[in-house]
């Protein structure tokens, strides 16, 4: 007993917001689903021309995995730089984007890749992102684009340079 | 009088004013007694479809296809969301109940649309919401029960909307959610859960409506050591969907719950060999226990999302010389099947495709058991065209059945074919379990066709089809027909909520609401009026087969989206 226990959950407390929390500045990625889960997502994993990644943030000092909810996982594509808007380009790393993984319209988190459009289509409710352009709506019922996650590249991975732009998920008009 | 008994009554009458203004703004409420919900009044709509039989009836006979051209809108109401609006209107003497997306339910003044009370959830951010719909409350004496997006069960206060208690009934993020209105009998509440696309393992479950404990739980999909337990290998029955999507039949008689069920997952069947009990059937559950008494599985092993969804109405019908206590089902598999319900179990009658179906080859006239054309059964690694399609010959849209003609009304869907390419993944929880090339994944229409929604009236005496509405484009809209010989429908992407002659199928009446009517229509009297109350918001599926439509016919269809709801009466 004494002061060994409260200080456990402190730290508890600490890997709980911490899995929770947003993307933050200088978290790599890693694999949410699939053989690969929870390996680091390198350059190598994104060839051009391949289709989009699904990655959770991962804070590299604690290694801590921020999967502890579902608006943290981060969809990552390399397209041409040269196809990008202006925006898009500033935000990109070696034409890799990032953007929120979850729709807009109502939360759905899986994509089907459109490559010769540069585009992902929610197979939910076929709402469709041009993810060229910040992920702005092309097609169906969603009202808002993806949120970029701005990007560098360090040590051969992507990793965040700064916070989602825009809120990720749907608004529930919960109460 | 003196002055200290001035005071008093100047005090009597402060503390008497604040009560006296809450009694003017109070509501008087009926409770719905087991009695009631049994026998419910002509002017009031207590439950999903009315009755336990689940008909869609009211028996409201002041409108009629001589004076339904008459018919205007005295209120509508904005709900303040987009998205599926398909809860019908309830009605307890005069307050209304509805529901919405995002889970709000509102308590409304029927006769003038003012707002008695207002109640949101906070649902959960990370909340994924597949089908972004709820069907409605069920009530019981002074209370209003919700089935929740979140896999919740709320009571509230039919008076106050305040929560009287809140059971968490699931974990949302492994992939379980409710969209359905609860049945409510004897004193039980009654929910079954969607998430069918999402690998759950399907249930219903009862709670006791005093203080949402939980009275019974029942797997859709039988365990190790259960019946029917065998008809599923390996693991595939933990993870092997069956959802419930829609509010069972009661027969009090029986004290036996009818539930439809859904389709195994994930889609293509030879990722979930064997029968796959209770997939695609009709189950029958005791009120109190929630044991199994007896089912039919309309069609084994599904592998083209064909849920049967729906619940089977209640209706007697003669066959063969006798009278046969019936369960009737168009079925999303495009065969309206007609079964006996019994004390210990549930019969086959007959069945016949009323769409073009070309899976079937044949129906064992003893067992009701198809047999497959195995070159239309979806299976992995090949692309597999079918007709009807994903969406089948009726989907959740609940048919209607009207004691005076003894029609039974289907809203149908004809001509519209899939491509399947299965294509097995790996089950992730509370992630989407289709089991198929999704980008591949196309519709078609046949050839030759020239429609595609249909209203069809069929004769319960006879068996046979009387009349058959054709509509351009898809039909999602649930029949309410009533005592005054009318069929209301919307469902159509023109926004249109329609009025038919029950008798005849003619269009007598339409009128353009605000978006695409996919609400199941409701009616009631308050003060000797007969109302006719339907919401309008286009959403979910409507709007899902309407984005495939769009693709193979190369158009772009707009149907505006937003709840509204929507109450008619006779123009005086």
């Amino acid at each position: 007993m004494g002061v060994g226990l409260p200080l456990a959950r402190v730290i508890d407390a600490q890997d709980v917001s911490a899995r929770r929390a947003r993307p933050q500045p200088n978290d790599r990625f890693v694999f949410v689903v699939g053989e690969r889960k929870g390996r680091v997502i390198s350059l190598e994993d994104l060839p051009p021309g391949g289709a989009p990644l699904t990655g959770y943030p991962m804070d590299v000092a604690t290694g801590i995995v921020r999967d502890d909810s579902r608006l943290n996982q981060v969809l990552l594509v390399r397209l041409d730089p040269g196809v990008l808007d202006a925006q898009t380009r500033a935000r990109a790393a070696e034409g890799i984007v990032a953007y929120s993984a979850v729709c807009t319209h109502t939360g759905c988190d899986a994509w089907d890749w459109q490559a010769a459009s540069g585009t992902v289509k929610c197979p939910c409710h076929f709402s469709e992102f041009d993810l060229k352009a910040g992920a702005r709506v092309l097609n169906g019922p969603a009202q808002r684009r993806l949120p970029s996650l701005p990007l560098k590249i360090a040590d051969g991975a992507p990793v965040v340079a700064a916070g989602f732009v825009g809120r990720p998920g749907f608004e529930s008009g919960g109460a | 009088m003196s002055v200290r008994t001035l005071a008093l009554v100047a005090a009597a009458l402060a503390l008497l004013a604040p009560a006296m203004l809450g009694a003017q703004s109070a509501v008087s409420y009926t409770p719905v007694t087991e009695q009631r919900l049994l026998n419910p009044e002509p002017h009031n709509w207590l439950m999903y479809r009315g009755n336990y039989s689940g008909w869609g009836y009211s028996p409201l006979d002041q409108i009629t296809p001589s004076n339904v051209r008459k018919l205007v809108p005295v209120w509508s109401y904005s709900t303040g969301v987009t998205e599926g609006h398909q809860a019908p209107p309830i009605v307890n003497d005069g307050v209304m109940f509805i529901t919405t997306p995002q889970q709000q339910v509102m308590a409304l003044r029927a006769k003038t649309g003012d707002l008695i009370w207002r109640y949101k959830k906070d649902l959960p951010e990370d909340l994924l919401q597949l089908h972004p719909t709820n069907r409605g409350v069920a009530l019981w004496e002074d209370r209003v029960f919700v089935a929740t997006v979140d896999a919740h069960l709320i009571a509230l206060d039919a008076k106050t909307g305040k929560v009287i208690w809140d059971t968490t009934v699931d974990d949302y993020k492994n992939g379980y959610y409710f969209t359905l209105a609860p049945l409510v009998a004897k004193g039980k509440v009654m929910v079954g859960t969607s998430g069918g696309e999402l690998g759950i393992r399907g249930y219903i479950a009862a709670f006791d409506a005093r203080d949402g404990k939980q009275a019974w739980k029942t797997y859709t999909i039988p365990g190790p050591g259960e019946p029917g337990h065998d008809t599923w290998e390996g693991d595939a029955w933990k993870t092997g969907g069956v959802s419930v999507w829609l509010t069972a039949h009661y027969d009090p008689q029986l004290n036996l719950t009818f539930w439809g069920t859904g389709n195994a997952g994930p889609w293509p069947g030879d990722m979930h060999p064997g029968d796959n009990l209770y997939s695609s059937s009709v189950i029958a559950l005791d009120a109190d226990t929630g044991k199994i008494r007896g089912h039919h599985q309309y069609h084994w092993n599904d592998s083209w999302d064909w849920d049967e969804v729906s619940t089977p109405l209640l209706i007697d019908f003669p066959k063969n010389g006798r009278v046969v206590k019936g369960l009737v089902h168009p079925g999303r598999n495009g065969y309206l099947w007609r079964l006996e319900r019994r004390a210990d179990g549930i019969g086959f009658v007959d069945a016949r495709p009323f769409v073009t179906q070309e899976v079937f080859t044949k129906i064992d006239p003893v067992t009701g058991r198809p047999t497959y054309d195995p070159e239309r059964k979806p299976r992995n690694g090949a692309a597999v065209t079918f007709c009807p399609g994903l969406w089948g010959g009726k989907d959740w849209t609940p048919a209607g059945y009207n004691p005076k003609t003894n029609y039974l009304y289907i809203p149908a869907n004809e001509n519209l074919c899939s491509t399947l390419v299965g294509q097995a993944g790996a089950y992730e929880p509370g992630k989407l379990f289709l089991g198929i090339d999704r980008p591949k994944t196309t519709m078609s229409w046949r050839q030759g066709a020239s429609h595609i929604g249909e209203l069809q009236a069929w004769d319960m005496k006879t068996g046979q089809k009387v009349w058959t509405h054709k509509f351009p484009y898809q039909n999602w809209g649930p029949i309410l027909t009533t005592g005054g010989g009318l069929v209301f429908l919307g469902g159509t992407n023109d926004r249109n909520f329609r009025a038919f002659d029950a008798k005849s199928g003619k269009v007598l009446w339409e009128f353009k609401t605000n978006s695409g009517v996919t609400g199941v229509p409701s009616s009631f009297a308050v003060d000797g009026v007969q109302y006719v109350a339907v919401q309008s918001g286009w959403g979910v599926d409507a709007q899902r087969m309407q984005a495939r439509l769009d693709t193979f016919l190369g158009t772009k269809t707009e149907v505006p989206q937003g709840g509204v709801v929507w109450v008619f009466a006779l123009r005086e």
